[in-house]
């Protein structure tokens, strides 16, 4: 091709580049292209032709770059490898593994630096699982090789289409993820093609390779009480987190990546600050994934693209993320991807629609906002792979809404296609309820969906979920009152539904995110404590006076809130129990 | 390389446009006037046309006036000689000390830190404000924001954090600053002797509004070098929203579509690239970044603070001359409260401040002229004690003692089944009158 595939700078605007190519050369849109500036190849991706004139955005800093600089074009959209090895890295935006780009620079990155994704050099025993002969489609496994505790399969490239036949397949053996371990022709037009260990996938497109797609009806547990038990997330479902700054967002996804159930959990940390990040990739390591007894980092895949790394590669990082999510997927795991914030990505967005100068729709956001936003949460779901057995990816995308207003159209265009919505609100964190999820403003439309698998916990369950809801209810509806016409203006009863109201805010919503005990709770001592907190909700109180009714009703808000800094089944823990029960039922009323 | 032009083609607020061939983005130029010698930089290119950002501004400039590019980009000089002398906005020293020419220049804005190469910040640093130190304590490392509305005392408690706080080298970046107040900070800084180890780089709000935006950067390019070197640098900036409105000045002279107010889209992204420069280096020193962002209109959701607010980790009210107890906030303090401070810290810290909102509550409620009831002579008692001994700025307490001093407000006002504290803790501290 010569010349033929190249192209010459003509401007340069911050991390927008415009280009000139040659009449007969094809340029593809988002195809990756690299700008020679200062002797650096440039990473950079084709967002809009006109004509000869060829817009992209640079993943790096322009600053140098000339008018007459060299472009190039690779022919290749813009591409996540996968593969075994990806579990336990730290990735920027465009899958550079940080830590490997560390041995060769200092403290500063440097750009134009792009490594392999994989170790090349690594060895995995592989286990062929077909033979020749054997007719397969994409996204079915050829084989399998081990990845910290479970089988990494190894899958007919999810890029192919229609049926082929495998014609040559290794014996077990330790191969690395550039080697060829099968050869597939198609049925079709007899082409073959050589399988690897890993292989590429464009980010921008969802893997369809699957079976079919199934309703999401079983629950994704965070150990997050206020979630669980009130806005139930399910598996393959999508939920956003808006807040306002110093709400607690980040807290709470910590908290959720730390102990959720999940198999795999991806954290794409997309224009936050990087101080959060390093505690991430310092913490994980050390701590003990409970489910394995092996180290969380084991399970974690981090993608860190922080506020101050290129714009344009914040863009393409929750891409990244997801087309790794969906991996994984495939490969028959529970996903959980945590993406903070989805504002900051479309930010980027923003930003480039600027350059492009591109008729701004509301707060100057692109008018394709919506389009994209629903086509990243979208890609998440509950899935039936080609051998039966299901993978789920689960989406959590933190909003960070300008001054705290949820009207503003990144939080209204993510809430239209979102199944469970946390609102974060600053009256909850002042008054330093945590999480400060909004009990009165936040829902989730699975409850509802998942009613049939959640009344395994109890009989009746999504009842008493709903039960509670209305008391919360009607406790800040008497609270608002209160501020009013002041406490002796409500009658007893109203004042009793308060004080309930409060304890079940107090020992049920809040959670206390740096106690040891109460950080993290079990599905099965969450029911255990919820369904004692009902029995008091549904107990008849019957007071003489409103000073009675504060003094016992604070007796059992110290009692029930001491409870749960409790080790579960520990002798403190049943012996509040037993005093909450005893009062409950009447015989504890004058033990002191 | 040095190529000079002597035709200017487009004049537009501070944005000058010369046809020229092989100038790199982001390069520096002179742009030599009848009034004298400017500074430029590249912010586009496009087809021939360089643009350029003429720090002094561009009146004055004359179409025939001659632009010398100078082949790099802005650089900034750097050694131990730096400490305890004075710079403008240009980056020249304003106090009539010896010639720094001999000096090596280092590159600003450059790229960010490998996250990676990160450390957990880890250090406490005690500024004896107990409403720092208890409630929101100031972490090694960390960018904090003061929000505070014009009139606030914002610089004397930056001034005031400045002398006491425990690092080795203390940058002040002066954005605007009146000409009073810089004098304050110097005479300030050279009192409780601690010029020796400040840099300062002041540009004064009687200077071209463009310079604003190189003082951030040259600030924290001298801190990162600092910082490299092992040292622990604190940089003071006041006032970021000055610096915002010169980037506001400048989108708006190059026609980019302005996304909220006035401001272009990029607030986030450029607020950050300077904030980020904070850090903890692996095996090395640190820059802890306070700086002050003044709120128009005493409004957090103002783009500048609300952007400010998503980028820091954490923020500091000043209203009515004392740090708000609500929503002033340090992200970081998990880091150290109880692991590098005393075990009942945290407690402390949360009993406290949600007693103080329901004696706000009550406060609201009584106001509305309501029965005052037992319950709430209590916590009136609580709040007046709060405010005495935590809130007023004059408190000059270390940390210990406004724990202990916590302990006993609480104690002189409450039952140990009414304050929400764990019983370990009520066991070990409580004050039974």
């Amino acid at each position: 091709m010569g010349d033929l595939s190249k192209g010459r700078i003509i401007a340069v605007n911050g991390p927008l580049a415009t280009c000139e190519v040659g009449q007969e050369h094809n340029v593809l849109q988002n195809e990756v292209a690299y700008v020679n500036c200062q002797g650096t190849s440039l990473k950079s991706e084709v967002i809009r032709i006109r004509g000869r004139q060829i817009d992209m955005q640079v993943f790096e800093s322009t600053t140098g770059m000339m008018v007459g600089d060299d472009v190039e074009f690779s022919g290749e959209l813009l591409s996540a490898t996968l593969g075994p090895g990806i579990l336990g890295m730290i990735y920027d935006g465009l899958q550079n593994p940080l830590t490997h780009l560390e041995n060769d620079q200092d403290f500063f990155l440097k750009r134009g630096q792009y490594l392999n994704a994989l170790d090349e050099d690594k060895q995995w025993e592989f286990t062929p699982a077909v033979a020749s002969g054997a007719i397969v489609k994409a996204g079915q496994f050829l084989g399998s090789v081990p990845e910290g505790l479970f089988k990494h399969h190894i899958m007919v490239p999810l890029m192919l289409k229609g049926t082929w036949e495998v014609i040559r397949i290794v014996p077990a053996g330790h191969y690395r993820v550039s080697e060829t371990i099968a050869v597939i022709r198609s049925t079709e037009d007899g082409r073959e093609v050589p399988v690897m260990l890993k292989q590429e996938w464009p980010v921008k497109m969802p893997v369809r390779a699957y079976q079919e797609r199934l309703l999401p009806n079983r629950q994704m547990l965070t150990q997050c009480r206020l979630i669980d038990i009130f806005f139930p997330l399910a598996e393959g479902g999508t939920a956003c987190i808006p807040g306002p700054f110093g709400a607690g967002k980040t807290v709470l996804q910590q908290i959720i990546s730390r102990y959720a159930e999940a198999d795999v959990v991806i954290i794409v940390a997309c224009g936050e600050r990087a101080g959060e990040v390093v505690e991430t990739i310092r913490e994980f390591p050390e701590l003990e994934d409970p489910k394995t007894g092996g180290s969380l980092m084991n399970r974690t895949v981090i993608i860190c693209n922080t506020s101050s790394m290129p714009v344009a590669a914040r863009e393409a990082s929750i891409y990244t993320g997801v087309t790794i999510g969906e991996y994984y997927r495939s490969l028959g795991l529970k996903v959980l991807l945590l993406a903070d914030s989805t504002s900051r990505w479309a930010q980027a967005l923003r930003e480039s629609s600027a350059r492009l100068e591109e008729i701004p729709g509301e707060e100057a956001f692109p008018a394709y906002l919506e389009s994209r936003i629903a086509a990243v949460y979208e890609r998440a779901g509950l899935v039936r792979l080609r051998d039966g057995e299901t993978g789920s990816l689960t989406v959590i995308g933190s909003v960070s809404p300008a001054g705290g207003n949820f009207e503003e159209p990144v939080t209204q265009n993510t809430l239209k296609v979102v199944g469970a919505f946390y609102g974060l609100s600053r009256t909850r964190s002042d008054q330093r309820r945590y999480p400060a999820i909004d009990p009165l403003i936040s829902w989730s439309l699975y409850l509802r969906q998942m009613r049939e698998s959640l009344e395994e916990r109890s009989e009746g369950w999504a009842g008493l979920v709903e039960e509670v809801h209305r008391l919360l209810y009607e406790g800040s509806e008497v609270h608002q009152m209160m501020l009013v016409v002041g406490e002796e203006g409500i009658s007893l009863d109203d004042l009793v539904i308060y004080l309930k109201s409060e304890i079940v805010d107090a020992v049920c919503l809040q959670q206390d995110s740096f106690d040891v005990v109460d950080r993290a709770t079990s599905l099965e001592r969450q029911v255990r404590d919820f369904l004692l907190l009902m029995d008091m909700v549904h107990h008849q109180f019957t007071y003489e006076s409103k000073e009675d009714a504060r003094r016992e009703m604070t007796t059992l808000h110290n009692l029930f809130f001491q409870m749960k800094y409790c080790p579960y089944e520990g002798e403190t823990y049943h012996r509040y129990r037993g005093e909450i029960e005893s009062i409950l039922a009447g015989i504890g009323e004058n033990s002191e | 390389m040095i190529i000079e032009h002597s035709y200017i083609i487009r004049i537009q607020g501070d944005i000058i446009t010369v046809p020229a061939k092989g100038i790199g983005f982001g390069e520096l130029a002179e742009v030599k006037s009848r009034h004298g010698i400017s500074l430029a930089q590249v912010i586009r290119l496009k087809d021939n046309g360089v643009f350029l950002q003429v720090f002094a501004g561009s009146r004055g400039v004359s179409t025939g006036d001659q632009v010398r590019f100078l082949g790099h980009p802005m650089r900034v000089a750097f050694g131990d000689a730096l400490m305890g002398r004075i710079f403008n906005g240009s980056g020249d020293p304003i106090d009539n000390g010896p010639n720094l020419s001999g000096l090596p220049r280092i590159e600003i804005g450059r790229p960010s830190v490998n996250p990676v190469r990160r450390v957990i910040p880890r250090g406490f640093i005690e500024t004896r404000v107990p409403m720092v130190d208890v409630f929101n304590p100031l972490v090694e490392s960390q960018k904090l924001p003061i929000f505070a509305a014009a009139g606030e005392p914002y610089n004397d408690l930056l001034a005031r954090i400045g002398m006491h706080a425990n690092a080795d080298v203390v940058i002040l970046g002066g954005i605007g600053l009146k000409y009073d107040e810089y004098l304050k900070f110097r005479y300030a800084f050279e009192d409780a002797g601690v010029i020796s180890r400040s840099i300062m780089f002041i540009h004064t709000a009687s200077d071209p509004v463009v310079e604003r935006l190189l003082v951030p950067d040259m600030a924290l390019a001298v801190a990162e070098q600092f910082g490299v070197r092992g040292k622990r640098v604190l940089v003071l900036l006041t006032d970021m929203t000055a610096f915002a409105d010169a980037m506001k000045e400048i989108a708006i002279s190059m026609d980019q579509v302005p996304s909220n107010l006035g401001y272009p889209g990029s607030l986030y992204s450029d607020l950050a690239a300077r904030y980020e420069k904070a850090v903890d280096f692996e095996g090395a020193g640190s820059i802890t970044v306070l700086a002050v962002t003044t709120m128009p209109g005493d409004d957090v959701t103002h783009p500048v603070p609300d952007n400010t607010g998503y980028i820091t980790e954490g923020q500091f009210y000043l209203r009515k001359g004392v740090i708000e107890p609500f929503g002033s906030l340090s992200r970081l303090k998990q880091l150290v409260i109880g692991k590098v401070t005393r075990a009942d810290h945290g407690v402390i810290m949360n009993s406290m401040i949600r007693l103080f909102a329901k004696s706000r509550e009550v406060e609201q409620k009584l106001a509305m002229g309501f029965d005052k009831t037992e319950d709430d002579d209590r916590f009136l008692h609580y709040g007046q004690l709060f405010f005495d001994r935590f809130m007023d700025l004059t408190v000059d307490i270390g940390l210990n003692d406004a724990l202990d001093l916590g302990w006993k407000t609480l104690s002189e006002c409450f039952r140990p089944d009414e304050v929400g504290i764990k019983q370990d803790f009520i066991d070990k501290h409580w004050i039974n009158n």
